[in-house]
């Protein structure tokens, strides 16, 4: 067993799996990661010694201390992050020897940067899952003076993945249960605007704002409550849409315009504050197919993982390369082709 | 009798939902949880979760495994077995929470009894008389909408908050009475409390699921305070 010392943290650090499912009309919303792939990503470099879970970091992360080596995996949005003043690439996996002190600091670029090591947590799983769900009170955030176990396991060192995926402009998103509502001109308004990210984004939901004249539904504010899904996209009572992310309530009043699409919903969790976003409707079909291409992300991640130190004795398929031409450095990081 | 015109929407790309009526109603949510139970008992490969809320029922599953098409048809198939506008509730599980309304437990049982236009004993009386359905959960996990009380406890939310009532707390409105999980500010006037620890984070102890019945049970501050020493658990009935 490592015991991970917790020297400081940013106030949105969690421990976080997959989720729930199934617990909706329990009141229980999936919670998880915000950034699915970035879980996929930590699994593709890690492999089997990966668990599943990893400590989430919004915007800022933390400093910490484990009494035994332990390899990590840094994934998700990048962040400014050193072991004992040495620098880490982020996206790749590292040796955090015992006793060094590995800082992580704010996002570069995103919002969400994962924290994963080779091992096991040991947290108790409840309703199904070792999440932190803040909003339910199952867990609490990471914070100074806590203690971590993990049962650390073997993985390779200086594996890389490249940038797999560019920040997006264009969010896909279906009709909801109160499209309707908000009839033709509502579609088009959403369609046709540009929304900005607010910093008012947790893991419970983001507000956006825009310019101009807002939408209204027809039915006003007073519905009957219905269950939400996760990535609708609300119309407040100020007229603010509010995507809701993976804390949101499992019901909720409001008339909702539109439910962004979970292969969607990763990067648009991922966009920072200020950040422009469109939507765009599109069929059931394109949906399924976007969240077939996502749900084996790890597996293609995985054949995309590669040594990123290129000194001979670590290089698997060494008589692959052309070695004759010289074209193969042994100390310098390769780029990515 | 309401006549009962099921209405069926997708849910997002991995979901279905079959709303009963526009509003809550005792036979659209009578009718949401018989259909729940149902759908639930066709078993399908690929469901993650079949649930209710206040009109409608719900179903998620696995599109890979179990086509939208599919999905639909197996939903219309069970909405073609019944008639909605006369189903009733199969009473799967009752269970009662020792309560207590002196005025430290019930700092506003007075002003919703004024606005009811009853005293307040009667009304202490008539709920604890009165078994409730859960009709929905939310809010909060684990957190029961229970209903439907006679007509004179048809009062407004307040149009205030108040600031913060505890977990246990038995508020008022609307006919409905809700629970609450969790420590929270709310527009439902607090009536009472329960001796319950609300959501169980740690998921040991039984919690509410919709078509449960519950009853509070008038107790002393004393009986109070040893129920929560306990546990603060739900307590099952026996009888109705």
């Amino acid at each position: 067993m490592s015991r991970i010392e917790v020297l400081s943290a940013g106030p949105s650090v969690t421990l976080q799996d997959s989720g729930r499912t199934g617990l909706s009309a329990f009141g229980l919303s999936a919670g998880g990661a915000m950034d699915p792939a970035a879980l996929a990503e930590a699994k593709a470099l890690l492999g089997a010694s990966f668990d599943g879970c990893a400590i989430e970091m919004g915007q800022m992360g933390g400093r910490f201390r484990a009494d035994t080596d332990i390899v990590i995996a840094l994934t998700g949005a990048a962040m400014k992050a050193q072991v004992d003043g040495a620098t880490l690439a982020w996206g790749q996996t590292h040796l955090w020897p015992a006793g060094a002190v590995l800082e992580i600091g704010a996002t570069t670029v995103g919002a969400y940067g994962y924290l994963a090591v080779a091992g096991v947590w040991d947290l108790p799983e409840r309703y199904g899952a070792k999440s932190t769900h803040i909003q339910a009170g199952i867990g609490a955030p990471v914070a100074a003076g806590d203690a971590l176990d993990v049962t650390p396991s073997k993985a390779e060192v200086g594996l890389g993945l490249p940038e797999w995926r560019a920040p997006i402009d264009e969010v896909r998103v279906l009709p909801s249960v109160q499209t309707n509502w908000f009839g033709e001109s509502g579609r088009a308004w959403l369609e046709q605007t540009r929304f900005t990210k607010t910093a008012r984004a947790s893991r419970m939901g983001a507000a956006l704002s825009f310019d101009g004249a807002g939408v209204e539904s027809d039915h006003g504010l007073s519905v009957t409550s219905e269950i939400v899904s996760l990535g609708d996209i609300q119309i407040t009572g100020d007229g603010t849409p509010y995507v809701l992310m993976r804390e949101a309530q499992t019901t909720g009043g409001y008339p909702r315009i539109a439910t962004v699409i979970s292969a969607d919903l990763p990067a648009f969790a991922q966009l920072p504050a200020g950040a422009q976003v469109r939507f765009r409707f599109v069929t059931l079909d394109e949906a399924l197919a976007a969240r077939a291409d996502m749900t084996d992300l790890a597996k293609r991640l995985r054949g995309m993982v590669r040594p990123v130190v290129r000194a001979p004795e670590t290089i698997h398929d060494l008589l692959s390369y052309t070695l004759v031409s010289g074209v193969v450095s042994a100390t310098d990081p390769e780029g990515w082709e | 009798m309401t006549k009962i015109d099921p209405v069926l929407y997708p849910l997002g790309e991995d979901g279905l939902l079959v709303e009963f009526a526009p509003a809550l109603s005792m036979q659209a949510n009578a009718a949401a949880i018989a259909c729940r139970d149902a759908v639930s008992a066709l078993g399908l490969d690929g469901v993650v979760e079949v649930g209710s809320t206040l009109k409608s029922t719900f179903m998620r599953f696995d599109p890979v495994v179990l086509s939208h098409g599919r999905a639909e048809a197996a939903l219309r198939d069970v909405l073609g077995q019944e008639d909605w506008s006369a189903v009733e509730v199969p009473v799967a599980r009752a269970w009662r929470l020792p309560s207590c309304f002196d005025a430290d437990f019930a700092p506003q049982l007075e002003e919703f009894a004024g606005l009811a236009g009853r005293s307040a004993g009667d009304l202490v009386d008539e709920l604890a008389a009165t078994p409730l359905r859960v009709l929905a959960l939310g809010f909060a996990p684990g957190m029961p909408y229970l209903g439907m009380l006679p007509e004179h406890w048809n009062v407004p939310r307040q149009s205030a908050l108040t600031p913060r009532v505890p977990v246990g707390a038995i508020t008022a409105a609307v006919r409905q009475i809700v629970l609450f999980a969790v420590p929270s500010a709310t527009g439902w006037r607090q009536i009472g409390q329960a001796a319950w620890r609300g959501f169980d984070p740690y998921a040991v102890s039984p919690h509410l699921t919709a078509g449960d019945v519950l009853r509070f049970d008038p107790v002393s501050a004393d009986a109070f305070a040893d129920h929560l020493k306990s546990g603060g658990r739900l307590i099952a009935e026996r009888h109705l």
